[in-house]
């Protein structure tokens, strides 16, 4: 047993070394830099059949480069979820042709899917922590999946969790946090093995808007530090307001991808924020 | 360093998850308690049925004037005849000696030795015991029997005895036999039942496992050591509970009653190992295969 498990922690660092975290380091790349930066998603003609007939995803074609933000819009039923799920090989496509990294994620056989997953950061709507854990160590998961040694873990976490703001709420479980915090914990646990992608699945959609800032602004220094994030969301006022690559969803098949307004490239943290409070609609903020 | 990281998550879950943990706990106790009761008087009854079944016997009466050259001819037939065990020879005089033991008075009034020489036969298997009786004394053309030597005066298998001592007997293990078997199945699905709401308690838990990137068996080696300390715990227990009862209650008894103190029931040392054994290893596979519904995401 116990050459067995040296065995795969060995082949575990070795695809470690492979995987596109790696890439993205050895280049390093700001995001302001040339927008010419290969694709980290490309999807060629995707499509999507569920088994009852629906249709989640019709000829789908789109790629989202190097250090990018993009958002996926659509209401209920468009297919950004099932876009999502694609990513994380959770679903298989019914045809067409799915690349992350260069990679082709039908090439990529179920056994080595969550070495494939580890590469991705992934935050949802309903926050999907452990609710047996504190704060602290549904962070250090992430890195304990991979095989993270305990002074891995006592360098990685405190680190991140300060850049979450969570630092005071450590030892507190999740139902003892704010939807807030709960969703920062969620960040901080996709962003720990600093994924060259992060994927939103509606990451405000049950939080107020003051808060979903604070989100946004989280995911923005993220995206800042070279990482691709896909945004899924269907709250169009903080589209709008963020002025980045909108992609837009209809029935399962794309009607619109585009730079909305002025895509202001470079911009500071606080910038941003405050550009998104100043937008709020009278009200929204005092509610 | 994995295993220790591996048996701390399994400690947690049962800390964190202390009522479905108690309820396998309790489960496997019980299961195994009954079990354990069980095993022992299943083999006590079928231990009992064979000795039984063991005393089915043919006897060859031999004609009174029988020589010791038609004793030797005779049992040499006797052991050509297949599916016998053993003959045993008793002689006259032997005969009247253990009748005599019995019935001192009687054999006083007799005086003289109306015993013949006689064969017991013991057959291989007793289920067989009335074609042995047919082979050594097939039946006439006219009715009646015509033993195959003439030094052979009568075989006798007390038929009566013989067909109910049989019926009864192989009822009694078939009863056992199905017993048993309906107790482990039902053990089995009972104990798995339970770890199956275990875990299905938790199959949110799996999934977000799977999403951060754990693999399988990542996720599988906590449940699989949570099963085998809950198996051994709950096993523990019950072998604790047993051993109570068997110095409490079995033991003074053993001397007095023959069906517990029968030869074939396996010593207690065994059937904890056994009981350990099963108990680990049910609930240890249960989880793991249990699992493997919720790691489909």
């Amino acid at each position: 047993m116990a050459v067995k498990t040296g065995n795969s922690r060995l082949s575990r660092r070795a695809a470690a070394e492979h995987s596109p975290v790696a890439a993205a380091r050895a280049v390093a790349v700001p995001h302001r830099a040339a927008p010419a930066s290969p694709s980290v998603i490309e999807f060629r003609g995707v499509e999507k059949r569920y088994d009852v007939g629906a249709v989640g995803l019709d000829e789908a074609t789109f790629s989202i480069g190097r250090g990018e933000w993009a958002f996926l819009v659509g209401s209920t039923g468009s297919g950004k979820s099932t876009i999502m799920r694609l990513l994380i090989k959770e679903l298989e496509p019914t045809a067409g042709s799915i690349r992350v990294a260069g990679r082709d994620l039908g090439e990529i056989e179920r056994k080595r899917v969550p070495y494939y997953r580890r590469n991705i950061g992934v935050v949802f709507q309903d926050f999907k922590l452990l609710p047996n854990r504190t704060v602290h160590d549904n962070v250090a998961y992430a890195l304990q999946v991979t095989g993270g040694t305990r002074k891995d873990i006592r360098a990685k976490v405190p680190d991140i969790l300060r850049l979450t703001g969570l630092s005071t709420k450590l030892h507190n479980y999740p139902d003892q946090l704010s939807g807030g915090e709960q969703q920062r914990v969620a960040i901080a646990r996709a962003f720990v093995n600093h994924p060259p992608l992060l994927l939103a699945d509606e990451p405000t959609g049950n939080l107020d808007p003051e808060t979903s800032i604070g989100i946004m602004q989280l995911l923005y220094r993220i995206n800042r530090a070279g990482t691709t994030v896909l945004v899924a969301t269907h709250d169009n006022s903080m589209v709008d307001k963020m002025r980045r690559r909108v992609i837009e969803l209809s029935q399962g098949r794309i009607v619109r991808d585009e730079a909305t307004g002025s895509y202001v490239r470079d911009e500071s943290t606080r910038e941003f924020a405050a550009r998104l409070r100043s937008d709020l609609p009278d009200g929204s903020l005092g509610a | 360093m994995r295993l220790s990281f591996f048996t701390r998550e399994a400690t947690r879950a049962l800390r964190r998850n202390a009522a479905p943990s108690f309820a396998a706990l309790a489960t496997i106790l019980l299961t195994m308690l009954v079990i354990g009761v069980f095993i022992p008087i299943v083999q006590a009854t079928t231990g009992a049925a064979n000795d039984v079944r063991k005393r089915v016997l043919v006897d060859v009466y031999l004609t009174r004037d029988a020589k010791q050259s038609d004793v030797a001819r005779v049992r040499a037939q006797l052991l050509e005849t297949p599916n016998v065990k053993r003959v045993e020879f008793v002689s006259k005089q032997t005969a009247y000696q253990q009748q005599r033991q019995k019935d001192p008075e009687a054999f006083a009034l007799l005086g003289a030795n109306p015993l013949p020489d006689t064969f017991r036969v013991t057959p291989e298997d007793p289920d067989d015991v009335l074609k042995i009786a047919s082979a050594l004394a097939p039946e006439a053309a006219g009715g009646g029997n015509t033993p195959i030597d003439r030094s052979i005066d009568e075989v006798r298998t007390r038929r009566d005895d013989t067909t109910k001592i049989l019926q009864v007997t192989r009822f009694v293990k078939l009863m056992a036999g199905t017993l048993a078997a309906l107790l482990i199945a039902a053990s089995v699905f009972l104990i798995a039942n339970t770890i199956r709401l275990s875990l299905y308690a938790r199959r949110r838990e799996v999934e977000v496992m799977k999403l951060v990137g754990a693999t399988d068996w990542f996720i599988r080696w906590p449940f699989v050591i949570e099963g085998i300390i809950v198996g051994a715990l709950g096993t523990l227990l019950a072998i604790l509970l047993l051993a109570v009862g068997k110095i409490a209650i079995i033991d003074p008894l053993a001397s007095d009653f023959s069906l517990i103190s029968a030869p074939d029931t396996m010593p207690f040392t065994v059937l904890i190992a056994v009981m350990m054994a099963a108990g680990i290893a049910i609930s240890a596979v249960g989880s793991g295969l249990s699992l493997r519904r919720f790691l489909r995401v």
